[in-house]
Formats: C-alpha cells, sequence, structure tokens
C-alpha cells in the first residue's frame, strides 16, 4: 500500500468508522472522523467524555480492544516521503510503527507502567526492542576493550561472548544462541547489554529533568509521585524518537503545578526531537497554552477544525461556542450547554447535535453535515456554513 | 457577619502503623492548626493540591472524622468562642470549661446529642457513582437522611422526597429508578437532593463538578448557586479548579500541606494573592486564551510528603524567596488588611 504523499501531512485519517459491540446494542463511537496532523504541529483534540477522541488516537496505533471494531476509513502515515495505510498493516509490521514511528503517552501513568518492574527495565525494553543493534554493537565495543587487557582465562570466556553478540547481530534465532540463552551461568552475558541500555535510559531520564536519575532507575513506580511517574512514561515514548507522539489527556490527573511542568516539558522535547504532537485533552485551557491547531469533537464527529487563535477568537460550530461559553468567568452566571450528550447507541440522525442546539435549522435532523472550509484553514461541520454549496 | 461555623486550631493526625505491634511509628499531619470563621450563608472556598489535607478538613468539620484537637463551634455567638478560649488558656480543667465545649463543641459531642447535630450537615461527595448505593433505589437513597433521622414517616417521605427531587431538576418518574440509569450530571443532582432533603444549613461540597463534563458542571453550578439564595444554605466549597472558586465563593482559603496559607475575600485573593504558594498556583493555570500564552512553571518539584513535612514554613523546599528565617521557624496567619490573611514572613514582616 505505497503511494506518493503530500509531504507536509504526517498523519491523515479518513472517514473513520469504529463500532463497539456491546450487549446494549451497536455503540457507533466513531461516526466518519477526518483528521489532519501536519509535521512538527500539536494538534489538540478537545471534546467531553466519550466523543471518541481517545478511541481515534488508539485507533491510529490499532490497539483497539474488542468489542471495539474499525469498521472503514484510512488512516495514511506519511514516512520519508512514502504513505502507508496503517489500517492495512498486519501485526508484526505494527508492532514495529509502535513505539519506533508512532507512540503514546496515557492518562494514567500508574496503570502505564507495571509495578512489578523497575522504572529502568520498563524503559530498557524499548531500547531492546527497537533500538537492538546499537545496544549490542556498544557491548561488542565494550567487550572489545576488555578483551585487550584480560588474562588468559577471562579472554577465553570474552571471546565467547563475543561470538554470541556477533551471532546476535547477524541470526537472533541461532541453536546455539537459543541454548546459550537458556543455560543459567551462560545467560549473564547478557548483563553488558543490559549496561548498555540502562545507561541510554538514564540518559533519557536526564532529558526529562528528573533528578538523580541514576536512582529513579532502580526505582518501581509505586516509589514515583504522579509527576515523576508520567515523566518516566513520556521518557519511554520519547526514546526511539518517534515521528509522532499521541498524549491521551496526560496531564489530567496532575496538581496544576506539576501540570505546568509537564507541559513545559512536552512543549521543549517537541522543539528538540521535531515530534508531532496529537494531544487529546478536555481542558480548553491547555489547548490554549500548547497547541497549535485544534480539533473539536462531538459524539463521534469532528465537528470543527481550525487554528487556536482563530478558534478562540472565532468559534464557528455551535457547540464550539458553548463549550467556549461554558468556561466559568466571576461575575457572570454559569453558561451551561442544554441537555447531555447523547447516547451512542441511538444517536440522533443527522447532525449529533442537533437536539442540543440553540439554532437547529430543518435539515439539520435529516442531513449529517460535512466539514466544509468555511473560512481559511477553519473547517466546520455544521449546516449554517454550508449554503449555496 | 455572624459566623456560622467558628473552627479554632482544628488538627486531623493519621497515625502511621508499622511492625507486628502496629506500633505509631510517624504521623501524617492532614489538617494542622486550622483556624477560620464560615459566615452565615456565604460559599467558603478551600483551594489546593491534592494531598494538601482539603477533603479532611471538610470531613472533620461535619465530624464524619473524629478531630484529633481543635474546636468547632456551630451557631456559638462570638463572644462565647471568645469566653471558652479565655477559659481554656486561664483554667483548662475548669467544670464550666466541660460543660460549655459538651454543648457548644462540635468536636466534644457524642451520641444522641451529635446524632441530632448531623441533619444540620451534609456532605455532596466528588463522585457520585460509588456515593450512591448501586443497589437502593432512587427514591431510598433521597430518603435514608430522612428515615436515619426520624424526620418524616410514612406518606411524609415520598412527599419531601419528591420535593427535594424538583429542587434539583428532576422528577417524581424518576423515583423509582437505580443510580446506573442516570447520567454522570444527574447522578451528581442525586447526591445533591439527598443532601438538601432533611433541610440542612451546612453543606460541604467536596470537589463536587471534577468527574463531570464541562457543559454539565455549567448546570450543576448553577443549581448550586440556585439553591443556596433559595434555601438560605452556607457552602464550603472544595475544590482543586481555581477559575471554579473564583466564580461560586465569597471567600478562598489557599491550604498546602495541612495548613491555611493564605485566607481572603477571593476578589482580593485572585487580584492580589501574596503568598508565594498561591502566586506559583494561579501562575499555573493554563489560559484559555492563545493569544496571552505564557508557558512557564513556576515551581519546581512537587508536595513533599506529608508524613515528615518540612521544618519552618512548609513550603520553603519549594519557594523562590526563602529565607533563613523560613527554615527555622513557622509563619503565622496573620492580616494584612482587608480581611487578607497570609502565613508568610516575606510579606508579613
Amino acid at each position: 500500500m505505497e503511494k506518493q504523499g503530500s509531504e507536509e501531512n504526517l498523519i491523515q485519517i479518513k472517514d473513520l468508522y469504529l463500532n463497539f459491540y456491546t450487549y446494549d446494542g451497536v455503540v457507533k463511537a466513531l461516526d466518519g472522523v477526518t483528521l489532519n496532523l501536519k509535521k512538527g504541529e500539536i494538534l489538540g483534540v478537545v471534546g467531553e467524555t466519550g466523543c471518541g477522541k481517545s478511541v481515534t488516537s488508539l485507533s491510529t496505533l490499532s490497539i483497539v480492544v474488542p468489542p471495539g471494531r474499525i469498521e472503514k476509513g484510512e488512516i495514511e502515515f506519511n514516512i520519508k516521503g512514502k504513505t502507508y495505510d496503517l489500517l492495512s498493516f498486519k501485526d508484526a509490521t505494527m508492532r514495529r510503527v509502535r513505539g519506533q514511528y508512532i507512540s503514546m503517552i496515557f492518562q494514567e501513568p500508574r496503570s502505564a507502567l507495571n509495578p512489578v518492574y523497575t522504572v529502568g527495565d520498563q524503559i530498557a525494553e524499548v531500547f531492546f526492542h527497537h533500538r537492538r543493534e546499537e545496544i549490542i554493537n556498544a557491548a561488542i565495543a565494550q567487550l572489545k576493550k576488555d578483551l585487550e587487557k584480560s588474562s588468559r582465562l577471562k579472554s577465553w570466556i570474552r571471546k565467547y561472548e563475543l561470538s554470541l553478540y556477533g551471532k546476535m547481530l547477524k541470526n537472533p534465532k541461532a541453536l546455539s544462541l537459543t541454548l546459550a540463552l537458556k543455560i543459567p551461568i551462560v545467560k549473564r552475558f547478557q548483563n553488558r547489554m543490559k549496561k548498555e541500555a540502562r545507561e541510554l535510559v538514564i540518559e533519557m531520564l536526564k532529558l526529562l529533568n528528573i533528578p538523580d536519575p541514576a536512582r529513579v532507575v532502580d526505582m518501581y513506580p509505586h516509589e514515583l509521585s504522579g509527576g515523576m511517574a508520567q515523566r518516566a512514561v513520556i521518557a519511554m515514548a520519547l526514546s526511539c524518537n518517534p515521528l509522532m507522539l499521541i498524549a491521551d489527556e496526560p496531564t489530567t490527573n496532575l496538581d496544576v503545578t506539576v501540570q505546568a511542568q509537564i507541559l513545559l516539558l512536552i512543549k521543549e522535547l517537541q522543539k528538540k526531537f521535531g515530534s508531532s504532537i496529537l494531544y487529546v485533552t478536555h481542558d480548553l485551557g491547555v489547548v490554549a497554552e500548547i497547541c497549535d491547531t485544534v480539533a473539536v469533537m462531538y459524539a463521534g464527529n469532528v465537528v470543527e477544525t481550525a487554528d487556536v487563535i482563530g478558534l478562540f477568537k472565532k468559534p464557528l460550530h455551535p457547540y464550539t461556542q458553548a463549550l467556549l461559553e461554558s468556561i466559568p468567568r466571576p461575575g457572570e452566571r454559569f453558561v451551561s450547554i442544554s441537555g447531555t450528550v447523547p447516547s451512542l447507541i441511538s444517536p440522533p440522525t443527522g447532525c449529533r447535535f442537533n437536539d442540543r442546539c440553540r439554532y437547529t435549522l430543518e435539515m439539520c435532523p435529516n442531513v449529517k453535515p460535512q466539514l466544509v472550509e468555511a473560512e481559511k484553514d477553519h473547517f466546520v461541520a455544521c449546516h449554517l456554513y454550508n449554503e449555496g454549496k | 457577619m455572624e459566623a456560622l461555623m467558628s473552627i479554632e486550631d482544628l488538627k486531623k493526625y493519621y497515625p502511621v502503623l508499622s511492625g507486628v505491634f502496629k506500633k505509631k511509628v510517624a504521623e501524617v499531619k492532614a489538617v494542622d492548626k486550622v483556624s477560620f470563621d464560615i459566615y452565615k450563608g456565604e460559599c467558603f472556598g478551600v483551594v489546593g493540591e491534592s494531598g494538601c489535607g482539603k477533603t479532611t478538613l471538610g470531613k472533620t468539620i461535619i465530624r464524619l472524622l473524629n478531630p484529633d484537637g481543635g474546636h468547632v463551634f456551630y451557631k456559638t455567638p462570638r463572644e462565647l468562642v471568645e469566653g471558652i478560649k479565655y477559659l481554656k488558656r486561664e483554667d483548662p480543667k475548669s467544670r464550666a470549661l466541660k460543660h460549655l465545649l459538651k454543648k457548644y463543641d462540635l468536636a466534644y459531642l457524642t451520641g444522641a446529642r451529635l446524632k441530632r447535630f448531623r441533619r444540620f450537615m451534609q456532605i455532596v461527595y466528588q463522585d457520585p457513582t460509588t456515593s450512591l448505593d448501586p443497589r437502593m433505589l432512587l427514591k431510598d437513597i433521597v430518603a435514608e437522611p430522612l428515615v436515619a433521622q426520624g424526620l418524616a414517616r410514612g406518606s411524609q417521605v415520598i412527599e419531601r422526597v419528591t420535593g427535594a427531587l424538583e429542587k434539583v431538576g428532576l422528577s417524581e418518574k424518576h423515583l423509582y429508578r437505580y443510580p446506573h440509569e442516570f447520567s454522570g450530571g444527574q447522578r451528581q443532582r442525586i447526591a445533591v437532593a439527598r443532601a438538601i432533603v432533611s433541610n440542612p444549613e451546612f453543606i460541604v461540597l467536596d470537589e463536587p463538578t471534577s468527574s463531570v463534563d464541562v457543559s454539565v458542571r455549567a448546570q450543576l453550578l448553577n443549581l448550586f448557586q440556585d439553591l443556596q439564595k433559595d434555601l438560605g444554605l452556607t457552602y464550603m466549597f472544595i475544590s482543586h479548579d481555581l477559575s471554579v472558586v473564583e466564580c461560586i465563593s465569597n471567600r478562598v482559603a489557599v491550604m498546602y500541606l495541612g495548613k491555611v496559607v493564605e485566607r481572603a475575600e477571593t476578589e482580593g485573593l485572585y487580584k492580589n494573592p501574596l503568598h508565594p504558594y498561591t502566586q506559583a498556583l494561579f501562575a499555573s493555570i493554563p489560559v484559555p486564551d492563545p493569544t496571552r500564552r505564557r508557558i512557564r512553571a513556576p515551581l519546581s518539584g512537587e508536595v513533599p510528603s506529608p508524613v515528615n513535612p518540612p521544618s519552618g514554613c512548609r513550603f520553603h523546599p519549594r519557594c523562590p524567596i526563602a529565607m533563613e528565617l523560613c527554615r527555622r521557624e513557622e509563619p503565622p496567619l496573620l492580616d494584612v488588611g482587608r480581611e487578607h490573611y497570609v502565613a508568610c514572613f516575606a510579606v508579613t514582616k
């Protein structure tokens, strides 16, 4: 599925449909989602609970678990000038994409980390998976250095280790290697590799402003505070320098002062690594603070996309307008959106916002609005802006 | 201003137990010598980061937790409170003091007398999915305070339940439903109905809007304000969402590691925060205005563990203007004019 694609888009989600098959009925979680992430930008996806913002990010990594199923749509990913459809990838191919090209920061750092492994081990796992050769080469270089100054007996052991590492590079499935990995004392030769990975992990943690990284590497997740755990998760996500980073509400469970630290960190790292970020959140304040463009989602639809300044200055879709008005302002009465988020098992027909909208037109319950460019680079899915087209 | 609740030097320590015999090895000072008044008919906001003791404070005030020291006076005239404080200072073992405390101090009430007070004080919890019993019908959930207090009987119960439900925007047709049949916002309304059904005077709102979405949040906040006006309620609004507190509260207290570091009228506090922690807290809130971007992290590090809080001023390890004095001594909460209290040597000096 190779195609020559446009240069500036990194990922393009086109008309994505996703359903959850539950006992209560089919939940139509995504209903034709179209998103566009350009290279080097931060795209904020905002919406209320259950609007499908998290599921959209999960489907980019193909980690939607049953009963969820992607019905149709395309997710085009641009690597080195070529465009691939991620949905057509096999599991094994996808596994190489995850972590290396696209990685993800989850909402709850404590549940994202495994409680029985140290932080260092967990971050090193990413290195073992995606930067194996680099680590092995470093280990071999170290071995050769040791070989020069070791005694005769030790040099025999080191030579054997060297041959094992050589095999690891050339043919990781060789029989002698598999055997060596099974024998208790012999398999200790891997320690050299682990040591190299540990160095890389410490370097990574240093990048994330973690105080005393050499100590943190050997800590278990429960010993870390919330902000620290989130930094470890970010370290894991950034360890392979991915082209795209998905941040799924990374600061929701953190305190405001720590949130400010993490936001600053994400922004700095983005500048340093040049990754594009898909930032999923429900907090409009955070969006205004770090995003370049914004996509507003409602009940499985993208209702509006625009650059952040345009959106906050002149929101076009009635839902976005209501969302911005519901930010509390002192001295005024709180403005609320009437009604509640509809059930996605039997969503309203036509525009899914029509029963809560203040400008409902005659056609709204019948025809589903498409995203149209109402102003320059400002797309909106609403019949109000659709006249004459 | 008439004080509805006067809190004096309230303490709540949690023991840290360890070893075979569960010996007490340390204490978590969740609330440490906190004093303030809550005036009748106002909304008193409490803000702070997680773990600063704001929820413990709310629960201790209405005696859901037993305080380890201090007093909570409910509807006690100021002179009497001063009198009790004087007695305590001069003659702590007098019978008159004991008698007065038993009569007025919530912290000393027990048994039936305490139960009688409970109907005047209610709480709305953060997450309605866990604060409502999933196996109880709505009518039983809301009627529980009435039944427990013996306030109504027979057909009266349903009458009062329906009354309370109508006040929060639900109706009679919802009576025979279970909590899971409602949306998050509606569930929180049920929790509010349960709180107001016994005609209380004081309600602790413990992060009531943090589990709902923005659009529903506004509905709930309007409901709180309407109820306050109609029923003459007094609120203690606990939240970490500073913008909500700004809009709903008359006065605000900022807590850090079990201590109130700053307390003032809302407008004064938000316009002119004096304590370095309050300033940093306000500077950390993301502003929903992309043209006024000022991303920065004013505070490094995180809230230290309350088991071994820093000596002196508890904020000094993170404070940008910490002095030598801050390390040694604990700053008292002092008035700097216009009902603005700050606990910081740099400000009060």
